[in-house]
């Protein structure tokens, strides 16, 4: 419980830096607030933001934000055997279905301390990140210029931070760069959103052949 | 804008809850698996990019790839989540007020 609160608190911090984010490209406090109440996974909130404040289209953004959204599917298809809900729980437990609940769900010793782990985690980052985007999106609001104090470069910097846990190996280096590098390239001949979804598509392709490697960690 | 939110956001919960109701057996391809941990690397990968070089459909380097290359820095002396934005902010801010 305690390590729960403790991530709860983590990710109210970080929800500061998307309300701040979200409003500083043109979205209004009210949109970012449904963002985190009903999309409610980070990096596809950061993602659709970005692709929006790039003059992206809003498709677009919202395709991004979904390709980054589906390992959530794989975190509920190994969450489902553990926590055995159904109708309305089901619904529900869908919606706290992200990195850190399912993080905290695993290795926890038994089912019944590792489903305490997904609901107590899930919650209280639940609460957290929504308090934190309100407070962000507020406090950015009372800013008049924020790109004259350099918040365009906050999502970057956001987006790196929440990429680094997830390079460990070389092969997952090497993918981060190939497929930045081949989005870049398209840049100036796809409309703005369109590089990402390229990128996507490098991932695809690459995963579809090298599936039989072994899973870099 | 709400169109991007709204669709964004029905669509993300389809996935979290695809995930619980969908069989087992699909997890055991591991072609979806490799695919599922290669695709948000890819995309957060590019979206740094993307964001610190790009205006529109130009590319260009200005005050942000300082900022960003700060909070590289920090990133790699694992600073924590906030420290590694505020670095970016601050320093880009920098960046802008010399030049």
């Amino acid at each position: 419980m305690r390590n729960a609160a403790g991530i709860g608190i983590a990710t109210g911090a970080y929800a500061l830096s998307f309300g701040a984010i979200a409003t500083s490209t043109g979205l209004s406090v009210l949109q970012t607030c449904v963002l985190s109440l009903a999309m409610f996974t980070g990096a596809s909130q950061y993602a659709l933001v970005g692709v929006l404040g790039a003059g992206g289209g809003a498709l677009t953004a919202a395709a991004t934000a979904l390709l980054l959204g589906t390992r959530n599917v794989l975190y509920g298809l190994r969450l489902s055997s553990l926590l055995h809900v159904r109708g309305l729980r089901r619904l529900a437990a869908a919606q706290l279905v992200i990195d850190e609940s399912t993080a905290m769900s695993l290795g926890r010793g038994s089912d019944r301390a590792n489903r305490l782990g997904f609901w107590a985690t899930g919650i209280s980052v639940y609460l957290l990140w929504n308090l934190g985007t309100l407070i962000g999106a507020l406090g950015a609001q009372a800013l008049s210029n924020p790109k004259a104090v350099g918040l365009d470069a906050a999502a970057p910097a956001a987006f790196l931070a929440l990429l680094a846990p997830r390079v460990r190996s070389r092969s997952s280096i090497a993918i981060a760069i190939a497929a930045a590098a081949v989005a870049m390239a398209f840049v100036p001949v796809l409309p703005v959103g369109g590089p990402v979804l390229v990128a996507a598509l490098v991932a695809i392709v690459v995963g579809a052949v090298t599936h039989s490697a072994p899973v870099a960690r | 804008m709400w169109t991007a939110v709204l669709v964004g956001s029905a669509g993300c919960y389809v996935l979290k809850l695809a995930g619980l109701s969908v069989p087992r057996r699909l997890l055991a391809d591991p072609r979806v698996r490799r695919i599922a941990e290669l695709l948000p690397i890819a995309l957060l990968a590019t979206l740094v990019a993307l964001q610190t070089f790009s205006t529109g459909m130009r590319l260009g380097v200005d005050a942000r790839a300082a900022g960003v290359g700060a909070a590289l820095l920090a990133v790699l002396a694992r600073a924590p989540f906030l420290v590694v934005v505020a670095i970016a902010v601050a320093t880009t801010a920098l960046v802008r007020l010399i030049h």
